[in-house]
């Protein structure tokens, strides 16, 4: 089973998580800028973390054969400090990165004015640096929340298809099935979601559009839960197909979108055809 | 290096379409060497990011030396210059990071690339370590830091022989720090890298703790698989 997990805080985990990941089936992921258990309080503090992200995180991730890649932007819950809402200028700066694959986890977190100029702000730097969106839903008040997401989404003018709506559920799914946009689900040890409910949603939805993701990071969780979801489709009855589908291909498809994905041909095999840019097609990394 | 051995390699390793992207940007930048800091980014996805010699896969990859190129274009020298590079480095990526290093022996910038050598010397990225102990470093980097440099390499994984600095610069302390370095690990019953070996051997009157256990360095295998401990 390959796994390419879109949604991982690494910098929270240990090398022997790398190691388990690896040994599952995990060659790929997406490490989304978030906040941390102790908020911050200055620009360069923010400054130093995207640093991390396209700097030492895909090394260390390499160290185990992972592609590290990640996404930049200002979380909804520090866009509330005016000390670290500055850095939303500095942004331009890391978004043309090689490895930065979307604007996220933009969104919101208790639904503020702040929030929201944060939010249509940063949905703007995705459509002007061509990149995706990973929108985080707020987890108190998530069904308003998800409305009032949908609606920045749609007054923004970004395409639907390159928008990512994070951690759903069997409630709010439903009102992000018709958006167009992508449908994220984070599988929990206790919250969010769990493999079981998983599986269900995939039942009644289907595999398009559909992104599953371990969202591990500071708190309880668990970096093999896209695995462990995998093998609970395949228990369920869903073919190996499909649970490459959900795993791997959609994964794939959403931040291909970027151009910027960077995935090894020996590791990825069958990876193919239309994502234009990203490396796994084309012949510009020298091997030629 | 000089830019015409990295225009030569080059030639070799980029499609035709990287090649124009290149001779493009480095024309830009000679005529408004500001536009740099938004073609850096892009160099590895238009240039391409293998080893710029096959056989040589520690050494300048197709992107280092594209990006060489890009700064050696720009006419800018003293503080302009130190001033440019110093904010390529600061909000570049790590392979941003990586092709300033590279490229200070081809800048006329004296020893003000020394903090960004150190800087990168602070890091655990292989990478970084290994390109901040070019041919620059040889030349420039006091003798303290030097050593303190070749020892996290041998640390680190980095194999000495891509250090050109090496065995020109070594010395009786160097060997000394290394003698030291290898009697620890051989009391843990841990293997010693062997590349550690020649440099020993150029020094065979500096005093080597329990130096009878040293009598097989030259033929211990070498543990290179933890490039985390650093």
């Amino acid at each position: 089973m390959r796994i390419f997990d879109p949604h991982i805080h690494m910098t929270s985990r240990t090398t022997d998580d790398y190691e388990a990941m690896h040994a599952a089936g995990v060659r790929a992921l997406v490490e989304p800028a978030f906040w941390l258990g102790q908020p911050r309080t200055s620009v360069g503090s923010f400054l130093d973390y995207f640093d991390s992200l396209i700097g030492w995180e895909p090394f260390r991730a390499a160290q185990f054969g992972i592609r590290h890649h990640c996404t930049i932007a200002l979380n909804p819950k520090e866009a509330n400090d005016p000390r670290c809402a500055e850095v939303l200028q500095l942004l331009p700066r890391y978004l043309p990165k090689d490895g930065v694959v979307a604007v996220g986890e933009i969104g919101y977190d208790s639904m503020t004015p702040e929030e929201d100029e944060a939010f249509a702000a940063q949905l703007q730097l995705a459509v002007t640096h061509d990149l995706p969106a990973l929108v985080h839903t707020p987890h108190r008040d998530k069904g308003a929340g998800v409305e009032r997401t949908l609606a920045v989404v749609k007054e923004s003018g970004i395409a639907p298809e390159r928008v990512v709506v994070d951690h759903l559920n069997e409630v709010t799914v439903r009102q992000v099935v018709d958006s167009g946009c992508w449908m994220g689900f984070s599988i929990y040890p206790d919250t969010k979601m769990d493999e079981r409910r998983m599986v269900a949603v995939l039942r009644e939805f289907g595999t398009e559009r559909i992104l599953v993701n371990s969202a591990a990071d500071w708190g309880r969780s668990d970096p093999l839960k896209t695995r462990k979801t995998g093998d609970a489709m395949l228990a369920a009855g869903f073919t190996a197909d499909e649970v490459d589908t959900v795993l791997w291909r959609n994964p794939v498809a959403f931040y291909g979108q970027s151009g910027k994905l960077e995935l090894d041909d020996s590791q990825a095999p069958g990876t193919d055809a239309t994502f234009e840019g990203n490396s796994v097609l084309r012949g510009v990394r020298a091997e030629v | 290096m000089t830019p015409d051995h990295l225009r030569t390699a080059l030639t070799e390793r980029m499609t035709e379409q990287g090649t124009k992207w290149l001779a493009g940007a480095c024309a830009s930048v000679t005529t408004d060497p500001g536009v740099v800091r938004g073609l850096f980014p892009l160099v590895g996805r238009r240039c391409g990011r293998g080893p710029l010699d096959p056989a040589d896969p520690h050494g300048w990859t197709v992107d280092d030396a594209a990006r060489s190129l890009l700064l050696a274009a720009m006419p800018l020298a003293g503080a302009a210059l130190l001033e440019e590079i110093g904010e390529l480095y600061r909000t570049g990526d790590a392979a941003e990071r990586r092709a300033v290093l590279r490229a200070l022996p081809l800048l006329p910038v004296g020893d003000g690339g020394l903090p960004l050598v150190r800087d990168a010397l602070r890091t655990n990225d292989t990478r970084l370590i290994a390109a901040a102990l070019g041919d620059y470093a040889t030349d420039h980097l006091d003798a303290d830091t030097y050593r303190q440099g070749v020892l996290k390499c041998v640390f680190t994984g980095i194999p000495l022989a891509a250090l050109p600095g090496l065995p020109g610069r070594a010395d009786a302390e160097m060997a000394r720090m290394m003698a030291a370095f290898a009697h620890e690990r051989t009391a843990a019953g841990r293997d010693v890298p062997d590349d550690i070996g020649p440099v020993l051997a150029l020094f065979p009157d500096v005093a080597m703790p329990g130096h009878r256990d040293l009598q097989d360095v030259s033929t211990a295998t070498t543990d290179r698989r933890s490039p985390r401990e650093a």
